[in-house]
């Protein structure tokens, strides 16, 4: 509404467009190039149309690449942001405390990918690493590099244990804004937790939740240090993403083109689907208000 | 319904008070009887909201007890006290409709459907708002969500009090008028006993059957508005009470006659035995302005520095010897070019110490 | 001077502000007054250069402005809400803007040191603004758009979140610290009273239209119409509607007096404030209604009598105590020379001052 009117101001966003263009724009358009034609190296290239497309949405091992990451974003969504949600809640609200917990919290956020990998890694193994080799002595067989239960359940572990805290942070911001007169008037209500959780907590944390939830879920449907680093896809294909099997295609087979055309329908899923995430929880409960109470 | 007793309360937000300067409240003992209409009046910092808080239950006092009728409340929380609070900023349910919102104090106490049916409805009514009954809560105007916040204290037929924060804070002027008259008409019509915190002296005084005004953690007088008006105990209710307040002025006191510079003016009671600081009172509307014949020996010349025209009366600043007097004229009244002032002799309070004196008859 | 002409904002379908010229010479006062949302803060924005018009000019001393960014003009603005620098003294707070213009340390002392002598904060400038009271950290963000010495400050509802007491002292203050700086003010309020208190120029805002603008006591005592009136009364202001033939007027079966013949035969709305409405019969008070009391509030020195007549809700401020009981049925006294008399249209036709120099 307010739009600044200063045209000295198109001079300094200038540096950022050069920069965003060189670092995405090119890029994208460099894949684009590449996913409409074929080559068979010397920089030789022949038109291929919709070709790559075409075989890379009939593939199954595109299909099935997606279906992976699919479930893994539904099970991360579905544990991060309860818990994290859970976990605001019973962060204290003023005192010595505070401090002690956001840092707490905000600890695993500051660890690189490769290095949440490469810890788990590590602590999952059987003969050296302290959770591998507790849960062998208390008899159970686990081995996330050739059980496929096993693989999967230490990637959700890991990528819970490293983001929770992302959703935790964002809903208590949240959470510390609402007035305390609200929870008065609750009490003197006589409304129950839950219903103070209900009608009073997650309607004032809902636009919080929803950045909350769409960073968790193009993050997670976007991973691939993780089970790179851990598992390198395996046992057999059963943690190949989408990621994991774009990179083998580009880089291991070197099928530029199905590659390229690949990571654009990828690129297409990410942005479709939180579109779609953001609509469905934009309009629940949307709130129509006049542009004209807030302003001041 | 009920008695509410405050006995010997004081509050520390210190939980180690050394001092008396620690407490947001010093040793207050007051009786609300059951079905009164109060008023807590006093400027920020005085601790009226502390107190409205002990009394709700939201704050446990650090000394004394709170008791409904004969009952200990010192240490139920509010939801046990049964009582129902409006506060500064309206809070309502946002996604709840307008009657969602008036019937979720009942649901919670687990009353029977029909009856929550039948008591919302007849608040929807007594609030109008049953056209906005199945709107979002949401999208309502200020007054209108303050109204909801306040039926559902209504809608619990047997609250002991309803308890009153600053409740037309957000509220437009011309609102404020209606919300102040339908509360009145809600104190008529049900009886409870309600307790209403503000700063705004207009608001305390139009509301309340006793109006009790305190200050740094005091009460300084509890009283009905006329007595708050004619007969301020402590000066600073007489500054505080009126628009603009009480001109309050040191001045020597000699039997029954005042003086003022080179002014006498005789006053209709005697004062003997006066110690310590001595001070006037008289209220800018018992003033009145004269010529010098019209006004007599009674008349003291007044030194005119500003006139307020403020539509129904006039404002008029100047000074009477070199204390700063103000005066109300009426709009309809002309002000004489060389004017006089003349006490009321009836209307003026004598302080000692800051508390008022009552004089001989 | 700062004119206005034909300004407009409009933001999506909505039209903020809607055709508004104003003009305001240099060391006025000028005063906004209009219920939330009528415009007020939009207008604001508009002046201080925040938001560009949809359409329309505005010119300093001749010159258009419009465009001008806000770092460029020279406009002081105080908000509701207390906004000061946290972490500064009050000191800095109020020299702030000063160092911003570079100017030097002696000459900052002693421009920091009158503003603070003149808003009482002399024995508070080494603290910080959270550590003193609401008044004083609006006297603060007061001082600090004084020493600005801005050709335009903007003062919006700056009262609004003050005790009462408080508020009326900085509204005789006020005026008077402004004076002398010669700068254009603009005070917007939703108070009428605080409107008469501050004395300069009002313009009445409804729905972003600018109803009236001129002398405070002009405006309130000679509204050219209905809305202006009504913006400007507290209490609300009593309305009744009226038949005219001839020359009576017929508010249901009562006879509210006589006007010209020259007057259309037509409906009017008869205005009344509620301080001209009396209890008993005199000279003046001549015309009776009777009434039915729906409430009463006595302030001690006055009494609000709440009541319907012809299904109109009225209120009377009476002088006094007096007790009257819900359901009573009362007699009212009115002046006609006291009433204001609006077309169908809302427009004035006979005002108060204009019966008076007729009778």
């Amino acid at each position: 509404m307010n739009k600044p009117f200063n045209n000295k101001a198109w001079f300094f966003v200038l540096p950022v467009f050069v920069l965003v263009a060189i670092s995405a724009i090119i890029p994208l358009m460099t894949v684009v190039n590449y996913s409409v034609q074929d080559t068979f190296g010397n920089n030789v290239f022949y038109w291929a149309g919709t070709e790559w497309f075409k075989e890379v949405l009939h593939s199954s091992r595109f299909h099935d690449a997606l279906g992976r990451n699919l479930l893994f974003s539904a099970i991360i969504l579905a544990i991060e942001i309860p818990l994290g949600i859970c976990i605001a809640l019973t962060l204290p609200k003023k005192g010595f405390w505070v401090p002690v917990c956001l840092i707490l919290m905000a600890l695993p956020l500051l660890i690189p990918w490769n290095v949440v990998g490469t810890i788990w890694q590590v602590f999952g193994r059987a003969d050296i690493g302290l959770l591998g080799n507790t849960l062998m002595r208390l008899g159970m067989d686990y081995n996330y590099a050739t059980n496929v239960f096993d693989a999967w359940a230490t990637i959700v572990v890991m990528d819970v244990w490293h983001w929770t805290s992302l959703v935790v942070l964002l809903c208590y911001a949240g959470l510390v804004s609402i007035p305390e007169a609200y929870y008065q008037a609750a009490r003197i209500d006589g409304a129950s937790k839950w219903k103070v959780f209900k009608y009073i907590q997650l309607p004032k944390i809902k636009r919080v939740l929803l950045i909350a939830v769409l960073l968790r879920f193009m993050d997670s449907f976007m991973i691939y240090t993780e089970p790179f680093v851990l598992t390198g896809g395996g046992p057999g294909n059963s943690t190949t993403f989408l990621s994991i099997d774009l990179v083998k295609t580009a880089i291991g087979q070197f099928d530029l083109g199905p590659a390229a055309a690949m990571s654009l329908i990828y690129f297409l899923i990410v942005l479709l689907l939180s579109w779609v995430f953001y609509t469905v929880m934009e309009n629940y409960g949307a709130e129509k208000q006049d542009p004209r109470v807030e302003q001041d | 319904m009920a008695q509410i007793t405050l006995d010997n309360i004081a509050h520390s937000f210190n939980p180690y008070p050394g001092s008396n300067a620690d407490y947001a409240l010093k040793n207050i003992d007051y009786q609300w009887d059951d079905g009164g209409a109060y008023a807590l009046l006093g400027p920020s910092g005085c601790g009226k909201t502390t107190l409205l808080n002990i009394i709700s239950g939201l704050l446990t006092p650090s000394n004394g007890r709170v008791l409904y009728d004969s009952n200990d409340m010192t240490l139920l929380t509010p939801e046990l006290r049964n009582i129902a609070q409006v506060f500064q900023f309206p809070v309502i349910y946002d996604t709840m409709t307008v009657a969602e919102n008036l019937a979720f104090p009942l649901v919670n106490r687990g009353v029977d459907r029909s009856e929550i049916n039948k008591r919302v409805d007849d608040m929807l009514q007594t609030l109008e708002l049953s056209d906005k009954a199945n709107r979002r809560a949401q999208g309502l105007t200020a007054d209108e969500k303050q109204k909801i916040s306040l039926g559902r204290g209504l809608v619990r037929y047997d609250v002991s009090a309803i308890l009153f924060d600053e409740p037309l804070t957000v509220i437009d002027p011309h609102m404020k008028w209606q919300l102040r008259t339908k509360l009145k008409s809600l104190h008529e019509q049900f009886g409870h006993t309600m307790i209403y915190v503000t700063h705004d002296q207009t608001e305390a005084l139009t509301f309340a059957d006793k109006v009790v005004v305190m200050y740094e953690g005091n009460v300084l007088q509890v009283g009905t508005p006329e007595e708050l008006f004619d007969q301020p105990e402590h000066t600073f209710v007489g500054y505080f009470i009126g628009s603009p307040g009480m001109n309050i002025f040191p001045a020597s006191i000699n039997g029954q006659t005042l003086t003022l510079g080179s002014n006498n003016v005789k006053l209709s009671k005697g004062y003997s035995n006066l110690n310590g600081k001595t001070e006037v009172g008289i209220r800018p509307e018992f003033i009145s302005l004269a010529s010098k014949e019209k006004a007599g020996t009674r008349g003291m010349k007044f030194k005119l520095d500003t006139v307020e025209d403020v539509g129904r009366l006039k404002i008029v600043r100047g000074k009477i010897e070199d204390v700063t007097v103000n005066v109300i004229v009426d709009e309809d009244d002309s002000i004489p070019t060389e004017p006089y002032a003349v006490f009321d002799p009836e209307r003026i309070c004598v302080y000692q110490d800051s508390f008022l004196i009552r004089g001989d008859a | 001077m700062l004119e206005l002409s034909g300004i407009n904002k409009q933001v999506g379908a909505d039209l903020h502000i809607n055709n508004v010229s104003l003009s305001m010479e240099r060391g006025s006062l000028n005063i906004l007054l209009g219920p939330t949302l009528s415009g007020k803060t939009s207008l604001m924005r508009i002046l201080a250069g925040l938001d560009r018009p949809t359409s329309g000019d505005m010119k300093l001393d001749g010159k258009s402005v419009v465009g001008v960014p806000v770092r460029r003009r020279n406009v002081a603005m105080v908000y509701q809400q207390f906004i000061n620098y946290p972490g500064l003294t009050v000191y800095e707070n109020i020299a702030s803007p000063l160092r911003l213009a570079g100017m030097d340390k002696q000459a900052i002392d002693k421009k920091v040191r009158e503003a603070a002598d003149l808003l009482k904060l002399t024995n508070y400038l080494e603290r910080t603004p959270l550590n003193l009271s609401g008044g004083q950290q609006q006297r603060t963000a007061i001082a600090r758009a004084l020493v600005k010495d801005a050709e335009l400050v903007l003062l919006d509802e700056p009262l609004a979140n003050l005790d009462y007491k408080l508020r009326e002292e900085l509204r005789v203050e006020l005026p008077r610290i402004f004076s002398q700086s010669g700068a254009i003010l603009v005070y917007a309020t939703t108070e009428p009273y605080e409107a008469l208190m501050l004395g300069g120029q009002t313009a009445t805002l409804c729905e972003g239209r600018v109803t009236q603008f001129g002398a405070t006591i002009d405006v309130y005592k000679q509204p050219n119409d209905i809305t202006t009136a009504q913006i400007f009364s507290d209490p609300p202001l009593n309305t009744a509607t009226v038949t005219k033939t001839d020359a009576i007027l017929m508010y249901g079966d009562y006879q509210l007096g006589s006007v010209s013949r020259d007057l259309p035969n037509d409906t009017y709305t008869v205005a009344v404030r509620p301080h001209h409405v009396s209890l008993s019969p005199s000279e003046r008070y001549s015309v009776k209604l009777n009434a039915v009391v729906s409430t009463s509030e006595i302030s001690g020195s006055e009494t609000f009598i709440h009541v319907t007549t012809e299904q109109n809700r009225w209120v009377l401020l009476t002088h006094g105590v007096n007790r009257v009981n819900t359901g009573d049925t009362i007699d009212l006294y009115l002046d006609p020379s006291r009433f204001y008399l609006f077309n169908s249209a809302g427009a004035l036709v006979r005002s108060p001052a204009i019966n008076s120099e007729a009778a």
